[in-house]
């Protein structure tokens, strides 16, 4: 069965073409992740690419090498030309794409406008489920009492809180407890935990004690950097919290192993 | 040269208050500061328009500095007080014990002040031999202690009221030593016997500027003790030492400033006290200051202007961006290793001391945002300390290994064939390497975050290469 | 060049001006005549009715204590009767405003005390210049009528506070500022007093009395 909604807002076909923006990640450590997304994007009408990519050029930005992350965004802008929305499942990577990509080529008239318009049609996405498409409702069941983490870029740069609660409510069988400070940073910050690796782990310590206290079995965010943080926490202290992200959830692909989790431990 | 910065040594800082029980004990209550903001701002509809305000009130006032400058002096003038010039910490300091020796002052009471730290002053006065007395309440104790503030409102949180009673018994001889001194009632009892004593003895006051307002050539204090009030009205002579961006237009610019200060800082609608001083006493007035001395300080801020570093400038010292930082939380102001911590001081250290010695604060940063989307003034924060990585990168300042990384991973981000490549075959081994564990207790190259956390294994093939073998396109 | 003229010059230089450009100079003569109000609250705003329970609640929220009286022949009955529920010495010191000098002292056994204090005084009267509303705010000013050393030295300070003088917001308290002093001009001391002083500088204990005085007591003078 199929969640609901024939997509709405401005579409060049009565399908739309959605590039997928899989973000390193995911790419590279949890691909499940990218295929619940893809999922997501079917079950409400869309037809899903996915352009041969690289990085949002994130690193690069936030480390101060402009250069490179210019080279990067370019590189992104013209993979995606011919997508009518680029949807990405990571706030972080999509503040980037959004907010920053048109800083990047401030000044310089013909990037900034393709920078521009290549931001108006990118979104992250849970957003992109429940502020465009519409999706009221998804058809998913998960068993279990989650916790839900809003992930710093997703929250500030592109205001996403309501919108994954709204699906989340939707989902039979799932409770959701709220953190006693669901918007305080978790320590993650890119490059920020290895090389403030004292510093992170005090702030993910205290994110760990809050996710804890909340007895939730699950712990969900938008963002895999954010959770590969706290799932490493969580497992090193020896909770028994699964981690995953949000997406897969939603789409009901949650029987793989959660973050961190050998596979013959799914039994669990 | 201004007060000594260890801000180059923010990781080793950083380490010794982690490690300090007693430290991270105190930080806990800092955190209040979160929930009373959040409730003030929840009482007041208009507060978000107010920071629109607010922002564009310091923008034109910096946009238009030496004009309005130019104002506030001859208004000061005008109603019988002096402006003095300094342009850096070294001048200031010589300007003020001038001034004290010119009066023969042997003691100085002194308000709060975030300049008067950054110049030094107290050290340079007992120098000079001249006795200078911290009156806020927190300073005075950490004062007998011998140290520094560690949070910018609330400077002796770290201490327990056990801690204050030893200072007090060791430092107030005089008083009766079979005095009780169990209830906190008591401790501040003694505190404002004590410094009543030193306020009604001292010669000068000094004390700082929330604002000084060009319109009257007034000067703003705000404070919940009063003993800035007493600072500058009992002594003979009251010197206010203010950086040049404190210049606002008018009275009514100040209004919309003080609207969002004491709600920013400490959830208040209103500090208890908000004191506009212009000039000495007048012919007729009972009490007052018979000499006005304003000390005016760049050390550096007049080449942030015009600049991309400007935005700083607005700040109007309210604390709101330490207080709901995750980094400054975890460590406390200590660490920070200057007068200015949390993300306002990591945006400003470097302005005023420089990149090599300051150049660290700014990467001690996860960018949360949560500083500028509670700034009053809605300073770009996480921007601006991104700029500073930008000057460090192209001044080649960033660790040599960070340096090497990028570019490794450039190279490869760069040529997509090539990037889908190596990550699919590095993610395969990656996933062998976990022996079906699924998580890494240890990597190499990352013991910053395996030393305290696992880290999960790849799940194999990366998403693009079991996208194409599903699919079979080629794009 | 001295320290003045370098800091000048150095703020035109980033700024790339030359300080003689007539738009600017407009800009900041036009801003610093007409003084432009920008976002107001509503809090404080409505009839006198309205800003007199507005003042009354936002003054007691920050620990001031409130009476009302009919007329300022009341007042010193009220402060002797404040003082004595407090267990306050029965002593009053106070500046030379005529108000207050005009209202029957001896019908009390206070003992009366005139001037600036010099720190021995446990109680003092002051009347207000103005107040605020919005916040709860009482606006005194400097000079021989009320010494601003009674704001801070005494244990205990009321203020007598005419009606008609509580003003909606800081704009109302500046324009009556204006009004009084002339315009670019301001009294050597201007207090904007909410509440008793206070510190949570212990073990963020909230106590009152830190410097200034322990107790807030205003006195609100006039009819319906």
């Amino acid at each position: 069965m199929n969640a609901t909604a024939a997509p709405a807002g401005p579409s060049r076909t009565s399908q739309p073409r959605v590039g997928l923006f899989v973000t390193c990640l995911v790419d590279i450590i949890r691909p499940s992740v990218g295929f619940a997304a893809v999922k997501l994007l079917e079950d409400a009408g869309c037809k899903v690419v996915v352009p041969s990519q690289t990085c949002c050029g994130q690193p690069a930005y936030n480390s101060g090498d402009r250069a490179t992350a210019k080279r990067l965004a370019r590189q992104a802008i013209d993979a995606f030309e011919d997508c009518d929305y680029v949807v990405a499942p990571s706030g972080s990577c999509g503040g980037m794409l959004i907010k920053h990509y048109p800083d990047l080529f401030a000044g310089e008239p013909d990037l900034e406008t393709r920078a521009e318009r290549f931001a108006e049609k990118t979104h992250e996405l849970v957003s992109f489920l429940v502020d465009v498409l519409k999706v009221e409702k998804v058809a998913a069941r998960y068993e279990g009492t989650v916790a839900y983490h809003d992930s710093c870029a997703g929250l500030r740069e592109l205001g996403i809180k309501a919108q994954p609660r709204r699906l989340l409510a939707g989902v039979e069988g799932l409770t959701l407890v709220e953190l006693a400070e669901p918007e305080t940073c978790c320590g993650f910050g890119g490059l920020f935990a290895t090389k403030y690796g004292e510093l992170s782990n005090a702030i993910v310590s205290r994110k760990a004690e809050d996710i804890q206290a909340t007895k939730a079995d699950t712990l969900l965010a938008g963002d895999l950097g954010c959770l590969l943080n706290m799932a490493g926490k969580l497992s090193r202290e020896g909770s028994a919290v699964k981690a995953r992200h949000v997406a897969e959830i939603l789409a009901g692909m949650a029987d793989g192993p959660a973050m961190g989790e050998a596979e013959k431990e799914t039994a669990r | 040269m201004s007060a000594t910065a260890t801000s180059a040594h923010f990781k080793e800082n950083a380490h010794a208050a982690l490690t300090d029980a007693r430290l991270q004990g105190a930080m806990a209550f800092s955190r209040n500061f979160v929930s009373r903001r959040a409730a003030a701002v929840e009482r007041l509809p208009e507060f978000d328009a107010l920071r629109d305000s607010a922002k564009a009130i310091k923008d034109h006032a910096l946009a238009h500095l030496d004009l309005y400058l130019e104002a506030y002096e001859s208004r000061v003038r005008a109603s019988g007080g002096e402006v003095h010039f300094a342009q850096d910490a070294e001048e200031a300091r010589r300007i003020v014990i001038d001034l004290c020796k010119a009066m023969g002052a042997k003691s100085i009471a002194k308000g709060k002040s975030m300049i008067a730290e950054e110049i030094g002053l107290n050290h340079a006065l007992e120098g000079a031999g001249i006795e200078a007395v911290e009156t806020d309440l927190g300073e005075y104790i950490i004062q007998l202690r011998g140290e520094t503030p560690s949070h910018i409102i609330a400077p002796a949180i770290h201490l327990t009221a056990k801690d204050v009673e030893g200072e007090f018994r060791k430092a107030h001889r005089d008083l009766a030593a079979d005095r009780s001194l169990a209830e906190p009632e008591q401790l501040l009892s003694e505190a404002r016997q004590v410094l009543r004593a030193k306020f009604l003895a001292a010669d000068v006051g000094v004390t700082g500027a929330n604002f000084l307002i060009a319109e009257t050539g007034t000067s703003i204090i705000v404070t919940n003790e009063g003993n800035g009030d007493l600072t500058q009205i009992l002594p003979e002579a009251h010197i206010v030492i203010a950086s040049i961006e404190k210049i606002v237009p008018t009275l009514e610019d100040a209004a919309q400033l003080m609207r969002v200060l004491a709600r920013s800082a400490t959830g208040q609608d209103a500090s208890v006290y908000t004191t506009l001083s212009t000039g000495p006493r007048r012919p007729g007035d009972p009490d007052g200051p018979r000499a006005y001395h304003v000390v005016i300080l760049d050390n550096g801020r007049s080449t942030m202007l015009g600049g991309q570093f400007q935005p700083m400038l607005r700040c109007i010292r309210c604390g709101a961006c330490m207080n709901h930082c995750p980094v400054y939380q975890a460590v406390g102001g200590h660490a920070y290793g200057w007068v200015y911590p949390g993300p306002m001081g990591a945006v400003l250290t470097p302005s005023l001391i420089g990149v090599a010695e300051g150049g660290q604060l700014p990467n001690a940063s996860t960018f949360c945002g949560r500083c500028e989307s509670v700034c009053p003034v809605r300073i770009p924060l996480p921007g601006m300390m991104r700029h500073w990585r930008e000057r460090e990168f192209e001044r080649r300042l960033s660790p040599a290994p960070l340096r090497y990384g990028l570019g490794f991973w450039a190279f490869f981000a760069s040529r997509p064939a090539l990037y889908r490549l190596a990550t699919d075959l590095a993610a395969r081994a990656l996933k062998l390497a976990g022996r079906g564990k699924g998580r890494f207790a240890w990597l190499p190259f990352a013991a910053g975050w395996t030393g305290y956390r696992d880290l999960a294994a790849p799940e194999g093939a990366t998403f693009q290469s079991r996208w194409r073998a599903k699919s079979g396109a080629v794009k | 060049m001295n320290s003045r003229e370098a800091i000048f010059a150095s703020i035109r230089r980033s700024l790339g001006v030359s300080g003689q450009e007539q738009t600017r100079r407009f800009e900041v003569e036009t801003r610093l005549k007409q003084a432009p109000p920008g976002v107001v609250p509503k809090r404080g705003q409505g009839d006198p009715a309205a800003r007199l329970a507005t003042f009354r609640a936002e003054a007691e929220r920050a620990q001031a204590s409130v009476a009302e009286v009919a007329a300022w022949a009341d007042t010193p009955a009220e402060i002797a009767r404040f003082l004595r529920d407090n267990n306050c010495p029965a002593t009053l010191r106070m500046g030379a405003d005529p108000r207050l000098a005009a209202v029957p002292w001896s019908e009390t056994s206070l003992e009366i005390l005139h001037g600036a204090s010099d720190g021995r005084d446990v109680n003092a009267v002051s009347a207000a210049f103005a107040a605020i509303a919005e916040t709860g705010t009482l606006a005194l000013v400097s000079g021989p009528d009320n010494p601003t050393t009674l704001n801070f030295l005494p244990d205990n300070h009321i203020v007598v506070l005419p009606r008609e003088a509580i003003l909606a917001d800081f704009e109302g308290a500046f324009a009556k500022l204006r009004a009084t002093y002339g315009k670019g001009a301001a009294p050597r001391t201007l207090n904007l007093i909410t509440g008793p002083s206070r510190s949570a500088d212990i073990e963020q204990t909230l106590l009152l009395g830190a410097h200034g005085p322990r107790r807030l007591h205003i006195v609100i003078v006039g009819e319906d």
